[in-house]
């Protein structure tokens, strides 16, 4: 049977729009919500809640809805869990399904667990993932998580795509309710720029539900079609379906716009959400107010909603959602959601007010419609499976909760009161008030630039609201030193009112058979928030995490005052020194999409290549990531894994030559009058004495003398260096460069460059390097004599203008030849082809590593990690010792760093060399001490090493440069493996290779 | 996102375009082989991490690359000056009036 009213509301009547719920195909009308929709269908339970899989239906008509999410979906690839009911707009051909219930929505066997509910206490999850200890992983995890879930993650990629825009406007106005609308319109008129913006799909807010009410004698909605026409014709951008998510410093304001999740069909190309990140002079808050619940039991019943999102259903979609209702309350506001509803043809069979005094007007009203009114009373139960059936209501006299009634209804409309959305204004650390009349909290001390209007800041009623907003658009408009009038209002049939806030309501059962729901969709109830008090917790901050109320998505609107008012009582104390829980971004759950908005897939985050890398793809090189840049890892041929490519690499390296793509090297180029004291201040190395022509190998510390970043840096000329730097730490290198020459060494004349994407750099090692090189450079003679280790010079190279190094970090005779970027490809190709006799051999930066392990070269941050001195590293040769200072050189005589015991690196041998050690694997010094056995270090780099037809490895070792030759463990989850230590320098330990 | 005064520029420009640099006004000894390890280590390590107007450096890193100095308020996230690097640190009083 359809709840609709024929020609009530703001739905088309003419447009049906077809949609399916659990598969069942059913009707609504273009303009619908989903929960409208399914409301005029007469369908109130929607889902099952996260907890004791308790039926639930659509609680209000708002984004703030706890209970009525759904799976939505358009197609295979667009499936959105937890959707909100109250917010998704119907349109044609919407999938949705109800979640968290097995098999079917009426029949769930997880609602086991609601009989279980007395092991289900405040803070069950403390009290119960603890022991025995194979119940972690066996039980814990896969039974009680997959329980626990909300709804079913999409497993395809999302095929939509999702914008965002900057903005900058004169004033933002979060809210189009009357308050919204009068400020937009008060700060328009005086010329500024403003945008205004609401998470509905269109203007009016409050005013939707209130058609009844006159504006300067015009009908409400006449008004409302007039001032969105006037707000068009001032130039103000009005944006629906936006909401103001996220109030950040100096009034940036983040949106998400929902661009096409209304549509029939997608149109092509258009993002599916929008964020908007806008910075506005002034900002107008004007969100309004959310009705609170009440809290008994059986308050969560499918068929319990709140009176206010009646009182829409009915006014804005035309959809009675009852035949025969109960209302019950603590305040005024509901009595006009029974009446419209009486006068829409439903019987409201008592109105039941927790409080003795009733306004006289309210009271022969409902006696006009013969409505009876039952005051000072409580509501102690209901009944009903999947839709509540009755209402058990007492009398309360001297506190006393007096003999029950029961009242037959079909749905039981509750309100609790109103509390103002203080979220955007909480996102500002503004200060609350508490307004112990109304019982509420108010916005009080302002951090931003903006204004509060309307009922977010306790003034109910359209009239007080259009003038409010009109005020503080105005104010908005003069602080930018805009001339702005504050128009009049004249409203009539305005239906302001006041009420009470309560903790739950008095009962005359049994406490511990109560359920009495504060947060429905986590399922805490009054009861657990009185338990955590006794347990101890007196923070509120405390009790939201020990119960989770106002953890659900809906992040407490509807909870927050009920839990603070049950929680204050518990404690003895009053609200204001309880306090709120902390308002953090965003205001409703925001998809990650909006958030990424472009940056998904390769766009995620900057890709670098280098000049050579398109011959690397083209040649089928298996890629890594190092910092930024994409590296060839190796070069696999026919079928080889990476172990068989890594070990021909390294063998063809070692034998005849082997070429590298080194271009993603920091480079660095220090230059100036006092580049060479500033080189020696830098780094750890004498540099006075290097002769330009030569290289030096370069430590850096920090102050704190640990090892920072290393690299070969040549002397280009008196006045110039050349320094490399580790891949990932170039930028880094750079700005400890910067750091020091700016603020500390000022006087020093000299000027830092970054060249790292200048030069294009191929690096070639093996016995057979000089013999490829050699016919190919021009202008230099290369010879062992000429041009020995650790040479530096200018030269052409294929005819191209170069830089050669002669370097080695593979043990090897090599060279590392830099060319201007934009040639980087054509040498590369140009010594392929010279080394194609010596059958030269691609290797990628896994075969690098693997060789320079067998040198026992350190790689910085993997045998280092931020706690390494240079003497641990093995490095301390490297220490200009004569130098008055360099950055880390006081570090080093920290009394720390001169004690015994430090951890130093030193080469591994496992007894059996067919035994690989796994990287990060921990070391003792004993093979079966008992446990807990002390850590004496960890492997730092592992290899296979075809040299030497053995795995090798590099560990910090406690004293370990004291204990060369001895046997230590380690201890694997089956075996404990035995290793020598030994020096890293494990291939060719006198370097004749690489000086030949 | 912040808003924050080059100095060096004299443009108020997005946070995106730069970098936190850690405390301002923390001297590196002249000649630190000279001093205490006690000096060393509070140069090394001990920050004043208050809660309130906080002398910080910054730097223009997307932008003239220059390091300079600010006070901000750990409190508000507020911003009460930023000033060249080597200027004298600005008294707090002279700042009240800022906030």
């Amino acid at each position: 049977m359809s709840y609709r009213i024929p020609g009530r509301g703001r739905v088309d009547h003419a447009d049906p729009v077809r949609f399916t719920f659990d598969g069942k195909s059913l009707k609504g009308l273009r303009g619908d919500t989903l929960a409208s929709a399914l409301l005029a269908n007469g369908i109130h339970l929607v889902g099952r809640s996260f907890k004791y899989h308790r039926p639930r239906g659509i609680v209000t008509a708002g984004s703030d809805d706890p209970n009525a999410l759904v799976e939505t979906s358009r197609d295979s690839g667009r499936f959105e869990p937890n959707t909100r009911a109250t917010v998704q707009e119907l349109r044609s051909g919407l999938a949705a399904e109800s979640q968290n219930r097995f098999p079917t929505l009426e029949y769930d066997v997880g609602e086991v667990n609601n009989l279980l509910a007395p092991l289900f206490s405040a803070g069950f999850y403390y009290k119960t993932f603890m022991w025995p200890r194979n119940f972690w992983d066996k039980v814990y995890e896969p039974v009680i998580r997959r329980a626990a879930g909300l709804g079913r993650a999409p497993t395809e990629v999302d095929p939509d795509h999702y914008a965002s825009r900057y903005a900058h406007v004169d004033v933002l106005v979060a809210g189009a309710g009357p308050a919204g609308i009068a400020a937009a319109l008060a700060a328009a008129r005086s010329g500024a720029s403003v945008m205004l913006v609401d998470e509905n799909s269109e203007i009016g807010g409050s005013l939707l539900s209130e058609p009844g009410v006159e504006i300067g004698g015009t009908p409400a909605w006449d008004w409302l079609a007039d001032a969105a026409a006037e707000l068009e014709a001032l130039g103000v951008q009005v944006l629906p379906r936006t909401i103001a998510m996220g109030y950040y410093h100096q009034n940036m304001v983040g949106l998400c716009q929902r661009v096409t999740d209304h549509l029939d069909t997608v149109p092509a190309n258009a993002p599916r959400e929008r964020m908007w990140r806008v910075r506005a002079a002034r900002v107008v808050l004007a969100q309004g107010a959310q009705e609170k619940p009440l809290v008994f039991d059986g308050n969560d019943r499918p068929g319990v909603m709140l009176a206010g999102a009646a009182q829409t259903f009915l006014n804005r979609f035309g959809v009675r959602v009852c035949d025969r209702g109960v209302v019950v309350t603590s305040h005024d506001s509901a009595y006009h959601a029974a009446f419209d509803l009486a006068d829409a043809g439903a019987v409201i069979a008592a109105i039941v007010d927790t409080r003795s005094e009733i306004r006289d007007d309210l009271r022969s009203e409902a006696r006009a419609r013969g409505i009876e009114v039952l005051a000072s009373h409580t509501v102690t139960g209901t009944k009903g499976r999947l839709r509540i059936k009755s209402v058990r209501v007492n009398p309360v006299a001297s506190g006393r909760v007096l003999s029950p009634r029961t009242l037959f209804c079909d749905a039981l409309l509750m309100s609790g009161g109103w509390t103002p959305a203080l979220h955007l204004f909480s996102h500002t650390k503004g200060g609350l008030a508490w307004d112990a009349e109304a019982q509420t909290f108010l916005p009080d001390r302002k951090t931003e630039n903006c204004e509060i209007a309307g009922a977010g800041r306790g003034l109910w009623g359209i009239g007080a609201a259009l003038a409010d907003g009109a005020k503080a658009g105005a104010e908005a408009a003069g602080a930018l030193g805009r001339e702005a009038t504050t128009p009049e209002f004249d409203v009539t049939t305005d239906r302001a009112g006041t009420g009470r806030a309560h903790e739950e309501l008095p009962t005359d059962r049994n406490p511990s058979r109560v359920r009495a729901f504060v947060d429905f969709q986590n399922d805490v109830t009054a009861k657990d928030i009185r338990l955590a008090v006794r347990e101890g917790m007196r923070s509120i901050e405390h009790v939201k995490r020990y119960t989770t109320t106002g953890m659900a998505t809906d992040q407490g609107k509807l909870s927050n005052i009920n839990g603070l008012m049950i929680a204050a009582d518990a404690l003895g104390k009053t609200p204001p020194e309880v306090g709120l829980t902390t308002f953090r971004p965003p205001y409703t759950p925001t998809t990650f999409g909006a958030f990424a908005g472009y940056h998904r897939g390769a766009h995620f985050e900057v890709t670098r290549k280098t000049p050579i890398d398109p011959w690397a793809e083209a040649h089928g090189a298996v890629f890594e990531p190092v910092a930024q840049w994409r590296r060839a890892r190796y070069f696999p041929q026919g079928e080889e894994d990476m172990d068989a490519a890594v070990e021909r690499e390294c063998r063809a390296t070692r034998a005849s030559v082997g070429i590298f793509d080194a271009s993603t090297l920091g480079k660095i180029e220090v230059t100036g009058p006092d580049a060479v004291e500033f080189m020696n201040r830098v780094y750890t190395n004498p540099w006075t004495k290097l002769a330009p022509g030569k290289l030096r190998y370069g430590v850096l510390l920090g102050d704190d003398g640990y090892v920072r970043d290393d690299g070969v840096i040549g002397r280009i000329s008196e006045h110039q260096f050349h320094v490399t730097t580790t891949t990932g730490g170039a930028a880094r290198v750079l700005n400890t460069m910067e750091d020091y020459l700016q603020t500390e060494w000022p006087d020093l004349d000299v000027w830092l460059t970054s060249t790292t994407e200048q030069w294009a750099v191929v690096a070639l090692n093996g016995p057979n390097a000089r013999k490829v090189l050699e016919p190919l450079v021009e202008g230099l003679d290369i010879s062992n004599a000429a041009f020995p280790m650790m040479s530096v010079a200018d030269c052409t190279v294929a005819g191209l203008p170069a830089r050669l190094f002669r370097l080695s970090f593979t043990g090897e005779l090599g060279y590392e030849i830099n060319v201007p970027a934009r040639h980087g490809l054509a040498l590369w190709e140009a010594l392929m082809t010279a080394g194609a006799p010596h059958g030269i051999t691609p290797y990628g930066t896994e075969s690098m590593h693997l060789l320079r392990a067998e040198k026992g070269f350190i790689i910085v941050g993997q045998d280092t990690d931020g706690t390494v001195s240079p003497q641990d590293a093995g490095l301390g040769w490297a220490l200009g010792s004569k130098k008055a200072d360099f950055i880390g050189m006081r570090g080093l005589q920290r009394p720390d760093l001169v004690a015994k015991g430090r951890k130093q690196l030193v080469g591994l041998l496992t007894e059996d060399g067919a035994v690989k050690l796994e990287e990060g694997a921990q070391i003792t010094a004993e093979r079966d001490a008992p446990l807990p056995r002390a850590m004496i270090g960890h492997v730092t780099s592992s290899y296979r090493s075809p040299a030497l037809g053995r795995s090798i490895a590099m560990a910090l070792v406690k004293d370990g440069h004291d204990r060369m030759g001895e046997i230590v463990y380690i201890p694997m989850e089956n075996e404990v493996i035995a290793a020598r230590i030994a020096s890293a320098n494990f291939y060719d330990p006198d370097g004749g290779r690489a000086k030949a | 996102m912040l808003l924050i005064h080059c100095p060096y520029c004299d443009e108020t420009l997005p946070e995106a375009e730069f970098a936190y640099a850690g405390e301002a006004h923390v001297s590196r000894a002249a000649v630190p082989s000279e001093v205490t390890d006690e000096v060393w280590r509070d140069f090394l390590f001990y920050r004043s991490n208050v809660r309130g107007p906080h002398y910080e450096r910054w730097r223009h890193v997307y932008g003239c690359g220059r390091f300079f100095n600010a006070v901000r308020d750990t409190v508000s996230d507020r911003f009460l000056t930023t000033y060249e690097a080597g200027a004298p640190k600005p008294a707090l009083t002279d700042l009240e009036g800022q906030k």
